[in-house]
């Protein structure tokens, strides 16, 4: 008698969850009723993406999805991409795969979103790759450098935007072995795609100056032993395959250790903004001021978008007035820039695919090659090809946390080719015209 | 006895447990499976009128309802208090990955007995550890798996991937089925035929002579000596059945998201997996139920919530376990035995109220 009346509870409880559910899906019919793909309507498009708000790539990650929806308010007041106002929506995946294929199954099968847009990370994004496919939703500008976005046969609906980190790994490669050749080089990597794509192309130039290669686990916050392997192993120069935090901790540690290295940080890791934040922070929590500016003084990275501190780039112009408009409570800073430079990016492909809607029409506005962005080195877009920015540029942090480019933008493959100076006429926002004259 | 108990004992002994009842006249065998087929047959039909999504949610409760299980037959019915139980969804996740990568022609009810025969060998090393261990030191110890054990991937990153893990894509479902079933209510299926089976030896595990002496240790382990029961072979069966509870877990959820990765087997999944227990109703396999529905919908909910009153990231990210820590303290404060305990107090009072009213208008009826 009991029983029966707890499977009676346990089935209501069951049907109150279905019921729940039965609302979003009246919703999406709604969507489809207009003739047009999913997420679309005559005045809206709906698009999702999975960022780490909480977890241990939060710190610093976490503002790219702000900058991004700062960028698509100001579209958005100035009327949208083809009459059509962008509605962003961004789901916390914590940087665990797990809940990456949890939210974007939610973004997708319930949600009915149109496209992806800059899904974040390696671990998580991988995870979803073949389901976006599968499903044909596009797949655009994800945040990561790994190689596996760029292989249009396998993954037609997946497209790359950074530079990927072998390209990157070769510029720093180059780099170091031009202007710190002979040097003892040290390797810090996070132990996924980020540290193997990254070998794959700094090996290519100073295979033989490497003394010591330590990997860290992004669920593990102490790199001591790791930074304590790299001074004993004699390393010079540490290079950083690291996301902010991971940047902040190794500077940080062996600051503390008195181990005084040149360190070279790919473009995922070198915001200065970012890791002043990080590096007064995580001081905090141990107890000490640390002087962000002293820690930094030096440090080279690679990037290949404009600094935030180039005040009379025209793009960066625009991106301050959406800052000031939208966001002026947020400090601006190289990642807040490149969330709202991916939302710019995905609204100039919106534009070209036109205003008679389809994902397919998406895709082959994307893979046309036409699209240029602010970014300092061109797109690799191509029907071949969905890798993001081809090259990068080397900069030098100042004492007083800007930077100054110490090499100019420079482009090459992610093979064993050329690395070749990067030809880039830069269009200004004008110029794109993202308002007027829908095609 | 002893009459002086700490606070976290009591919470650990849900009182006297209910006797075995044979009201149905049904061995608990036939009546169990029954049960189980009815609940089978209520997933099939709820996976043909909701929405594809809820149908991975519905599926995400049925793995998360075998690890509570598992963790209440230790915890609730044994006493050993586990704060490590995401090592075995670890170690049954990383099998099921390694199998379908490696081996692709098994059939994956084999990927997942062998993924729960590999949790239970780790379940009888855990086990033998935590038979001799009490208390603090125990859970000391069970939470020093669940932090160290997903380091392994470090370890050995050109098999089990590093820190990004193996992705893989299951295709269980029968091509014949391709037309008319989707994926994801196949996969719903394939879980909750798992789970239920699971659960049906869970109950009979419980109310037979084995169930008697787990509840024997946990109440005195002196007076279930001198009854002749070896404590540490009970403790530790109980741990190998939980951890193999844990494995076939970790194993669906490779299957169902076809990923197997170290960021989700992180100590928050156990202690999660602990929380809900709790919330659930410690002495009961039904408080499982209560509790994996809560481990789900709680966060869905709280995420809507946000998304309907747009709040900001900082206060966006903290609410979903700021609702469930609120919910978890009321509920324990109300009801000290879980929601299943406070739905079980609730169905008493109901056939109180009822045979009471029979009773008056049966006397009425005299008049």
């Amino acid at each position: 008698m009991k029983r029966t009346t707890l499977v009676a509870a346990a089935l209501a409880a069951a049907l109150t969850l279905a019921s729940c559910s039965g609302a979003g899906e009246q919703q999406t019919g709604d969507a489809g009723d207009s003739g047009t793909s999913p997420g679309v309507t005559d005045t809206s498009v709906l698009v999702g993406t999975h960022q780490p708000l909480t977890g241990p790539a939060a710190p610093g990650y976490s503002r790219i999805s702000v900058g991004a929806r700062a960028m698509f308010d100001y579209i958005n007041e100035n009327g949208g991409v083809n009459g059509r106002k962008i509605e962003y929506r961004v789901e916390d995946d914590g940087y665990n795969p797990t809940r990456t294929v949890e939210v974007v199954k939610k973004l997708v099968l319930q949600d009915q979103v149109f496209a992806l847009l800059g899904g974040l990370g390696t671990p998580t994004h991988s995870k979803v790759i073949e389901f976006l496919n599968t499903e044909k939703v596009p797949d655009l500008l994800v945040s990561s450098g790994a190689l596996m976005w760029d292989d249009p046969q396998k993954s037609p609906m997946t497209f790359g935007y950074q530079v990927d980190y072998t390209r990157e790994g070769k510029i720093q490669g180059d780099w170091i072995k031009k202007n710190l050749a002979g040097k003892k080089v040290g390797l810090m990597f996070q132990n996924d795609d980020v540290g193997r794509d990254s070998q794959k192309g700094l090996d290519q130039f100073i295979a033989d100056q490497i003394v010591s290669r330590q990997g860290y686990d992004p669920a593990n916050t102490d790199v001591l032993p790791q930074i304590s392997a790299l001074r004993d192993a004699g390393a010079e120069v540490i290079v950083c395959s690291c996301v902010p935090a991971y940047t902040a901790l190794s500077i940080l540690t062996s600051a503390k250790i008195s181990y005084r290295a040149q360190f070279v940080v790919s473009s995922i890791g070198a915001d200065p903004a970012t890791l002043t934040g990080l590096l007064q922070e995580f001081g905090k929590r141990g107890g000490t001021e640390v002087s962000a500016p002293q820690l930094l003084n030096g440090l080279v990275g690679t990037g290949y978008l404009p600094d935030v501190s180039r005040a009379d780039d025209p793009w960066i112009k625009l991106l301050r007035e959406v800052h000031q408009k939208y966001i002026p409570n947020e400090q601006l800073t190289n990642t807040v820039v490149f969330g709202m430079v991916q939302a710019f990016t995905f609204a100039q492909a919106l534009k070209a695919a036109g205003r008679d809607l389809t994902r397919q029409k998406l895709v082959d506005a994307m893979s046309s090659g036409a699209l240029e962005g602010p970014g300092l080195t061109p797109f690799g877009y191509t029907q071949q090809s969905h890798s993001g920015y081809t090259g990068a540029y080397v900069f030098k942090i100042n004492p007083d946390t800007t930077t100054t480019e110490i090499q100019a933008p420079v482009v090459t493959d992610r093979e064993n080719g050329p690395i070749t100076p990067g030809t880039l006429q830069r269009k200004t926002p004008q110029e794109i015209n993202l308002f007027g004259g829908t095609s | 006895m002893p009459e002086k108990s700490t606070a976290l004992r009591d919470r650990l002994r849900p009182g006297t447990p209910a006797p075995v009842r044979t009201s149905a006249g049904l061995p608990p065998l036939v009546r169990h499976l029954l049960l189980a087929l009815a609940a089978l047959a209520v997933i099939v039909a709820l996976s043909f009128v909701v929405d594809p999504f809820t149908n991975v949610r519905l599926a995400t409760v049925g793995y998360y309802l075998i690890a509570v299980a598992g963790l209440t037959l230790l915890t609730g019915f044994n006493g050993q208090v586990s704060l490590g139980h995401g090592a075995f969804m670890f170690i049954g996740a990383y099998t099921v990955a390694l199998l379908v990568l490696y081996v692709p022609g098994l059939p994956f009810w084999a990927d997942l007995l062998l993924a729960a025969a590999a949790s239970g060998v780790a379940g009888t090393l855990a086990g033998a550890a935590a038979a001799r261990l009490h208390g603090p030191y125990l859970a000391g110890a069970t939470l020093a798996l669940a932090v160290g054990l997903p380091a392994v991937t470090q370890r050995f990153p050109e098999v089990l991937g590093g820190s990004n893990g193996l992705g893989f894509t299951v295709n269980s479902r029968p091509a014949s089925l391709a037309g008319t079933v989707s994926t994801p209510q196949w996969q719903a299926w394939v879980v909750w035929t798992t789970v239920l089976l699971a659960l049906v030896v869970l109950a009979n595990l419980t109310r037979s002579r084995f169930g008697r002496m787990l509840r024997a240790v946990r109440d005195d382990e002196v007076s279930a000596e001198l009854s002749g029961i070896h404590i540490g072979r009970t403790k530790i069966f109980a741990f190998v059945i939980s951890a193999v509870c844990g494995g076939l877990a970790g194993g669906l959820q490779a299957f169902l998201l076809g990923t197997a990765a170290p960021g989700s087997f992180s100590p928050v999944l156990s202690l999660s997996l602990l929380a809900a227990m709790v919330l659930g109703g410690i002495g009961s396999m039904w408080g499982a139920l209560w509790g994996a529905l809560a481990l789900v919908y709680f966060q869905a909910w709280s995420e809507d919530l946000t998304h309907a009153l747009d709040l900001g990231t900082d206060i966006a990210n903290n609410l979903p376990l700021a609702v469930y820590g609120v919910v978890l303290i009321v509920v324990v404060l109300a009801f000290p035995q879980g929601i299943q305990g406070g739905v079980r107090a609730l169905w008493t009072r109901l056939s109180r109220l009822s045979r009471l009213s029979r009773s008056r208008s049966t006397e009425e009826g005299h008049r």
